[in-house]
């Protein structure tokens, strides 16, 4: 059971920035049993994926090996020629990418992608291959497992493709398979389908695993023995139990602790009219199918709202139309007792100032060829006629307020990081000083520390400028940390609305309960047990 | 500009090379009358193809006698002027066109957008023919008529690039606060873009420039006697079957530029494609 199968000693690798090259792993050793999973947990970047390929001899275009060893059941990789790790690769280490949708060809039919491979590398015969896609589909409960593989990857669900990349990988059986984020961007519903069918399958065939991933929570799960990295170091590794038990390192302890801030909540006020009040709304795209069906909500002055659901619940789009960027097809939107114009063309300059919009991603809400002088300025220019001395003066103020260094002002965005550039879409929101922040997914693409500053920050603004959030994600460890109230959208219906008390405590509806029994929890049993008492349920 | 200063020290070579020959054809172009020992048109000699020993001049005579050296400088300054001028225009109009159609959409674009096919559905040469010899051979004329064939192109580009940069979020963001369409086309769309229209810039130029130079040289482009590079070569043609080198002279100087042109475009295109050398 415990026969060596991957040893790596001193690995380190430098990618090309800036005109340099920059160590990205300082001398990492490592290594893995035949069977066991090894979890790679850290902050993007930490190194951790270039480390998950690397085992397999490969580095993305601008990275190279500088140093160390690799070797991989007696085969030394890193000296091997290409020749040579192509028997390896594919057939031995097997590999599965964060977005399954962006690694399958979509031109091809999931069961010929499935049998390329072996077929390619002559392991397996054609239809021997193809009798063994459909045991596997079956094993990791794909749907109708002896037809799924004729669909084309468009045809199936993200969790059912990112199963069927599982599948893939194991094609050849090999003896590792590498996982690099593979439940990531998956909603929670569906991350533990995809969890539960990985550890049965490496499980049941005795294959070893690097399972790389941001979500301590997840890794537990799956992981045997754990490594914590930062910045190309290793931090800390032990196994699992004991790494939850009694963590040496304070930033393992810090990632631990993720998700532990909660606001204190808001007291309820009470005024002639709500804030914003949404009757009877219903919206789609193109006079097509609804995407909003009905939805019914207020949202009271400096409180936070917290909309959550599945991708494709509607939750954008209630944002979308909320602004007016995807005008209703049916129903009002009343601000202060007023009715808005349902397209944002036809609302006032002032109307526009008081409801702001902050973005998932905000590489792509920052124009990367502004400095922050002008994408926090214009606002007030535009708004309040600033300029000169005075709007340079609250742009510093805004900074600060973010807690940015007022010297960035002549920065472009592009040279920020993820959780910086957040801030800047936060000061250029509050620079419009608005009533309302309408937040879509503020935190989703950032690393869970960053994100916890970015939520203390939001909580800080709001107690000090009496900020109103309608706040929109997926997450419900977001939604348990900032939440005044909790709406849950399914499929553009609300199913359930009321006060995060209420909600968050049982007795829930149906869905609420499946929702957060989903959220994968920091200790290694949690998978196991819900799972069995689902199945114990549905029995 | 240190950035730029930086990254124009590691353009390599050919960059270089090219960059050093542009700086010349200006220098050239804006000094002319000073850097010409005659007259754009004085007759120096009434001696046709007179070789430079005969006349005493550096690059002898032209068909006519006068001094090819001066000629070429002022010609120069001629065809460097209305190439830059009509790409210029030529940007302004296709640039303006095709980030207006990108960021309205609807029928607009498709308005603009089919009104650019049926020009580029015909032959440019043939088209800039006709359009001459309906609205007479006239410099403005000209002007307009090729910046309009080129403006097309322009617009292809600038509209499907705006049309990427369109779907952005701070696209969104700055529509939301209530921008106008010319502030989003400007401060949002238009920086943007900048590298890949630069780049493009430099080619057009090129090819305005032969336009010009094709013109000249079927009579229908700049009128004598000022000195144009094109115009010079079809005046001296004859002279090749002499064995007269006279008509090489402007040719070359076409040839040169729009290689130096094209070699510092190669390296904007390289630096905004990331397409770096390997290591």
């Amino acid at each position: 059971m415990s026969e060596r199968l991957l040893t790596v000693k001193n690995l380190q690798i430098e990618g090309f920035a800036d005109d340099a090259w920059k160590p990205i792993v300082n001398g990492i050793d490592l290594h893995l049993d035949r069977g066991e999973v090894l979890g790679l947990i850290g902050e993007s970047g930490a190194g951790k994926s270039t480390i998950g390929i690397a085992t397999m001899g490969y580095t993305r275009p601008g990275c190279r090996i500088v140093g160390g060893s690799i070797d991989f059941d007696g085969v030394p990789i890193l000296t091997q020629t290409a020749e040579q790790i192509r028997e390896v690769r594919g057939v031995k280490i097997s590999y599965v990418a964060q977005s399954a949708a962006a690694s399958f060809n979509p031109a091809h039919k999931l069961i010929e992608q499935y049998t390329e491979t072996p077929v390619q590398h002559g392991v397996l015969k054609y239809q021997q291959a193809a009798q063994n896609a459909r045991m596997i589909y079956a094993r990791l409960e794909l749907p109708d497992p002896d037809k799924i593989g004729n669909r084309y990857p468009h045809q199936v669900s993200g969790g059912q493709l990112q199963r069927a990349m599982v599948a893939m990988a194991m094609s050849c059986e090999p003896d590792m398979i590498i996982f690099d984020e593979p439940t990531t961007a998956l909603d929670v519903t569906t991350q533990i389908e995809v969890l539960a069918a990985i550890k049965d399958v490496v499980k049941q065939f005795n294959t070893a695993a690097i399972y790389i991933t941001h979500d301590l929570a997840v890794v537990v799960q799956l992981a045997d023995r754990i490594m914590v990295l930062r910045y190309g170091d290793l931090v800390e590794e032990s196994d699992t139990r004991s790494m939850l038990e009694s963590p040496k390192e304070e930033y393992t302890r810090k990632l631990l602790a993720v998700r532990t801030f909660a606001k204190n909540p808001e007291p309820e006020t009470k005024e002639e009219h709500s804030l914003i009040e949404v009757s009877d709304l219903h919206a789609a795209y193109g006079g097509g199918i609804k995407v909003l069906d009905d939805i019914n909500l207020s949202i009271e002055r400096c409180r936070t709202v917290a909309v959550v659901g599945e991708s494709g619940s509607g939750k954008s789009t209630l944002a979308r139309a909320m602004t007016g960027l995807l005008p209703p097809m049916q129903g009002s939107i009343k601000y202060q007792g007023e009715e808005l114009p349902r397209s944002f063309k036809n609302r006032t300059k002032d109307q526009l100032r008081q409801i702001q919009m902050i973005y998932q991603m905000p590489d792509v809400a920052l124009n990367p060829r502004q400095k922050l002088r002008e994408t926090i300025g214009r606002p007030l220019g535009f708004y309040f006629q600033m300029d000169g001395a005075e709007r340079e003066q609250r742009v510093k103020e805004l900074l600060e307020m973010i807690e940015l260094p007022t010297n960035y002002i002549d920065r472009y965005t592009p040279e920020l990081s993820g959780g910086q550039k957040q801030r800047v879409c936060i000061a250029r929101a509050l620079a419009a000083k608005p009533v309302v922040i309408i937040c879509d997914e503020v935190t989703s693409a950032l690393d869970q520390l960053v994100a916890e500053e970015i939520l203390k920050l939001l909580d800080r603004l709001q107690k000090e400028l009496n900020m109103t959030y309608l706040f929109i994600t997926h997450d419900l460890a977001t939604v348990k940390a900032i939440a005044d109230e909790i709406v849950v959208m399914l499929k553009g219906r609300i199913v359930e609305h009321g006060p995060k008390e209420e909600v968050l405590v049982p007795p829930h509806h149906e869905y609420t309960e499946l929702l957060l029994s989903s959220v994968p929890e920091m200790h290694p049993d949690w998978l196991d047990d819900v799972l069995a008492s689902r199945s114990a349920v549905s029995a | 500009m240190r950035r730029f200063w930086n990254s124009f020290k590691r353009a390599g070579l050919p960059a270089h090379i090219g960059i050093v020959i542009i700086l010349i054809y200006l220098i050239a172009a804006v000094f002319a009358p000073w850097l010409a020992p005659y007259g754009e048109s004085e007759v120096v000699d009434p001696v046709p193809w007179a070789s430079p020993s005969e006349s005493g001049t550096l690059l002898g005579l032209d068909q006519l006698g006068r001094d090819l050296y001066t000629r070429v400088l002022y010609g120069a300054r001629n065809t460097i002027a209305l190439a830059l001028g009509i790409t210029c225009l030529a940007f302004f109009m296709g640039m303006v066109a095709g980030f207006f159609a990108a960021t309205v959409g609807r029928w607009v674009d498709h308005l603009l957008s089919r009104c650019v096919d049926i020009i580029m559905a015909f032959p440019t040469l043939f088209f800039a023919l006709i359009a001459l010899s309906i609205f007479g051979t006239s410099i403005p004329v000209m002007v307009f008529v090729i910046a309009t064939l080129d403006a097309t192109r322009v617009y292809r580009i600038s509209r499907a690039l705006a049309m990427d940069i369109n779907v952005m979020e701070y696209v969104e963001v700055a529509r939301l606060r209530g921008e106008g369409l010319w502030w989003i086309m400007r401060r949002e769309i238009l920086p943007n873009t900048l590298t890949p229209l630069l780049a493009e810039f430099g080619l057009r130029f090129c090819f305005v420039f032969l336009f010009i130079s094709s013109l000249s040289f079927l009579g229908i482009g700049i009128q004598p006697p000022a000195a144009d590079w094109g115009a010079m070569v079809r005046e001296n043609g004859v002279a090749i079957t002499y064995g007269i080198f006279t008509p090489l002279v402007p040719a070359a100087a076409i040839a040169v530029l729009t290689i130096a042109v094209n070699l510092v475009v190669d390296w904007f295109l390289r630096k905004t494609a990331g397409l770096r050398e390997e290591y």
